[in-house]
């Protein structure tokens, strides 16, 4: 499964915002850091502020603030946000062919099959995704640092 | 908690008085009752009889709180002997408050007293709330695949 850079950017940016409760920072902050388009971010945050992961913080020096809850979000509530992985993938739960089989497989069943080998690759990337919450996020970060 | 206070969860071996409390959590999480599958257990990994076998409950204040059950197991899937975590629950209206943690902390210092380096478990992936704490826990993908196959009759 391959992440778009606008998901990539949005983990950067909560893992930023949550690695610094109570701190705002600024689209151009986390750009800088993590050499993303500004105005790319810009974007990207304001897709975390509708979801109620931010809140803008407005004035001079405005920027967003963490309002989620690092304990419980997941990488999968943020990718949600910017991908369609919920649904499955073509082939897979088509169900099996009735009536005399010829003798090779067809391309269908080929891409059926391989549509099943997929579907569970793409199963276990999200259970991987669903089971990651921000804070472990941030110990595995604190871990590889040591 | 602060520092030095006294922690109020004490996390020691299983008694056969705990078995009544162990049932509950577990129907508590799974939503049915198993006495029968949780004595037969008890006797399995609560004696003592195998050290290699671990049955640790966590109680506070008279009450049983969590459990934990694990062994080590030798050269199993090829791999040299490992801790296995095979069940742990914590009553659900206590969560969030570090039992869970002091439970696998404790079962990880007994493979480690048994000279193993190495903890594993095995989940449901369609269980997120267990699969975080273990990944809250610094727990990592094993170089496993788990595989099944549906037995014609």
């Amino acid at each position: 499964m391959k992440l778009q850079k606008n998901t990539l950017a949005a983990i950067y940016s909560v893992l930023e915002f949550a690695a610094n409760p109570g701190r705002q920072l600024s689209a151009a902050e986390i750009a800088r850091q993590y050499r993303v388009s500004p105005h790319h971010l810009a974007k990207v945050l304001r897709t975390l502020g509708r979801a109620g992961l931010l809140e803008s913080v407005r004035g001079v020096g405005g920027g967003y603030r963490f309002t989620g809850n690092a304990k419980r979000l997941t990488l999968m509530d943020v990718i949600e946000l910017f991908e369609n992985i919920s649904a499955p993938r073509r082939g897979a739960r088509r169900p099996p062919r009735r009536g005399p089989l010829p003798a090779g497989p067809s391309p269908q069943e080929v891409e059926d099959a391989l549509g099943v080998v997929l579907a569970e690759i793409d199963e276990i990337s999200k259970a991987t995704f669903r089971s990651i919450t921000l804070a472990t996020m941030l110990k595995l970060v604190t871990r590889r640092r040591k | 908690m602060t520092r030095g206070s006294p922690d109020p969860v004490r996390v020691r071996g299983v008694q056969p008085r705990d078995l009544p409390e162990i049932i509950d959590i577990d129907a508590g999480i799974t939503g049915m009752r198993k006495p029968e599958y949780w004595s037969e257990i008890l006797q399995r990994y609560g004696t003592g009889r195998r050290r290699q076998r671990l049955f640790l409950v966590a109680e506070d204040s008279g009450r049983v709180e969590g459990f934990v059950i694990g062994e080590v197991r030798d050269w199993e899937f090829g791999m040299p002997p490992c801790g296995w975590v095979f069940a742990i629950g914590v009553r659900p209206d206590t969560r969030q408050a570090g039992t869970g943690t002091r439970l696998l902390e404790a079962i990880c210092d007994g493979f480690r007293r048994l000279g193993v380096t190495k903890v594993r478990t095995i989940l449901a992936r369609d269980n997120p709330l267990i699969l975080s704490f273990f990944r809250s826990q610094g727990l990592m993908a094993a170089p496993f695949i788990p595989l099944e196959r549906d037995l014609a009759p």
